[in-house]
């Protein structure tokens, strides 16, 4: 059996295979979805935490940040998932395997987040800060009132593109023996072939991102309508599948 | 000198008339409320402000006129701490800004002294600088609540008279994204008095709304000019305007007070050619 003409041939029989291992492949599914959850809830966490911590006026907090960013984004994820499972046993801390596979996503993708919420409270204009700063409003109070609020939204993008790689990301847990979609997706190639098996995996995938994807373009709607951009979340509900950068609806000028 | 009474009405619009003013305050008294010693700013290489000594009386209106790039607006960022002082001292109310004369070394102050002295102080931008995820009201209420310590209840009628002042009532649940340029210009206005300040920068308020916005912002800068006694800086390109309020011109360029007096005179009868030179560029 090979080539394209397998995967049609057999595939009546492929569908009744991937039939009979949805509960598993559900379980698969499960698995990705928690990690991916946590993972981003975790990883969002740090990406605030370090990327403000950039921002601060004490330059020891800072070069903390900066190396803690440079560490993770600059060490394989796969490596620093292998730390958390393989070696740290070894000096008496024994992890949860999905324990592990969050911690290594938060802490890889969260490095990456800490750019993205320092570049954004670095675009919020200047004038911002001066009028913070005029109204004598403490910076801490202007940061999280006034400054946070508008990066918040021209974070969101790049966020968005960043919950996808943490999803895809996932897929290495398999590695440390936890089955998530991915791993479910192996054992059913072994009976339906690599084709249907791993066509199945893309669609897979590509649904739950795109299910990612619409709901953080409905955040970025609703985080640019507070700042006074673009139309409420209700408005644009019809359009809600467009890109958020599109023109939905009339702008208030 | 001759009171002009409908001069809010013709604000911005009216033919220039120098020698009338607004303001009936009488001789400002001898305590200066702001204080320039020796001031010097540099922004690397370029200096713009070279030994500048001046002062502000309490309650007087001083108008900084001059060519751009002459140092004005860098002024009133001193005044408000958003410049760094390169040399000398600026005191305001009697108290040092960022540096003090302090066992006779200059030192700097810290931050918590330096926002005590500025909290007396309120600056309007030329960009409104309002803060777009906040209503109209919460713009006004967030520094009066969380300064001065007012409750929520007593900020927002403080708000709802301010608005009232400047002619928004209708928008307190507006955000300024839903506003003219004017009207931001206003809640600004309006956010910038609510915390009750003694001293007002006013930087170029009007040079980025449309002609026929100009006017409104005026007329209530004019209101706010002859109902209180707060001493303002103002950095302004509207003569008419300058006139009515002020009870000092400065011409600055490069840096350094070219020529100073009363408005009647700057405008009508400068001594310093340079002076002329620029009134007969922008009137």
């Amino acid at each position: 059996m090979g080539g394209l003409s397998g995967f049609f041939e057999n595939f009546g029989d492929n569908l009744d295979e991937l039939g009979s291992r949805m509960p598993s492949i559900l379980d698969g599914i499960w698995v990705t979805v928690q990690l991916t959850v946590l993972g981003a809830l975790c990883a969002m966490l740090i990406a605030l935490v370090f990327g403000l911590l950039q921002t601060v006026k004490f330059a020891v907090l800072r070069v903390i940040a900066r190396i803690f960013v440079e560490f993770f984004r600059g060490t394989s994820l796969l490596v620093q998932l292998f730390w958390l499972f393989y070696v740290l046993p070894l000096l008496g801390w024994e992890l949860h395997p999905l324990f592990c596979g969050v911690l290594a996503l938060a802490l890889n993708y969260g490095a990456y987040g800490a750019e993205v919420v320092r570049g954004s409270i670095g675009s919020v204009p200047t004038g911002q800060y001066e009028a913070i700063s005029a109204l004598s409003l403490s910076p801490v109070r202007g940061m999280f009132r006034i400054i946070i609020p508008q990066a918040w939204a021209l974070m969101i993008p790049s966020l968005s593109n960043l919950l996808i790689q943490l999803l895809k990301g996932t897929a290495i847990v398999n590695l440390i023996s936890l089955a998530d979609l991915y791993f479910q997706i192996g054992q059913m190639r072994a009976v339906t072939g690599t084709w249907f098996a791993f066509l199945f995996g893309l669609l897979a995938y590509f649904v739950i991102a795109w299910i990612c994807v619409v709901g953080m373009n409905a955040l970025e709607i609703r985080a640019k309508h507070r700042i006074g951009r673009g139309p409420s979340l209700m408005e644009s509900m019809s359009t809600l599948l467009r890109s958020p950068g599109s023109k939905v609806g009339s702008e208030v000028t | 000198m001759p009171e002009n009474n409908q001069s809010s009405a013709s604000a911005g619009g009216g033919r220039f008339q120098p020698g009338e003013r607004v303001t009936s305050l009488g001789a400002a008294p001898d305590t200066p409320h702001i204080e320039f010693t020796d001031v010097i700013k540099r922004f690397g290489d370029n200096t713009v402000l070279n030994d500048l000594n001046f002062t502000v009386a309490q309650g007087e209106r001083v108008t900084l006129i001059g060519p751009s790039g002459s140092g004005k607006t860098t002024i009133l960022r001193l005044v408000m701490t958003l410049e760094e002082l390169t040399g000398g001292y600026i005191h305001v109310g009697g108290n040092p800004l960022q540096y003090e004369q302090s066992g006779g070394r200059r030192v700097r102050i810290s931050d918590k002294r330096r926002r005590q002295t500025t909290q007396d102080i309120g600056m309007v931008f030329q960009h409104f600088n309002l803060f777009p995820n906040m209503t109209v009201r919460e713009n006004i209420i967030e520094a009066p609540i969380h300064v001065m310590g007012l409750s929520k209840d007593e900020a927002s009628s403080q708000a709802a008279e301010l608005l009232e002042k400047v002619g928004l009532s209708d928008k307190q649940d507006a955000r300024p994204s839903q506003l003219s340029g004017g009207q931001q210009q206003r809640v600004a206005i309006a956010r910038a008095l609510a915390m009750d300040p003694e001293v007002l920068l006013l930087d170029e308020v009007t040079s980025a709304l449309d002609p026929e916005l100009v006017g409104e912002v005026l007329g209530v800068l004019k209101d706010i000019a002859s109902e209180t006694d707060i001493s303002m800086l103002i950095v302004t390109h509207e003569m008419q305007f300058a006139n009515d309020v002020s009870d000092r011109v400065m011409m600055f360029d490069e840096g350094s007070i070219v020529e100073e007096g009363a408005p009647a005179k700057i405008f009508s009868d400068p001594s310093s050619q340079r002076t002329q030179d620029f009134l007969r560029a922008v009137l």
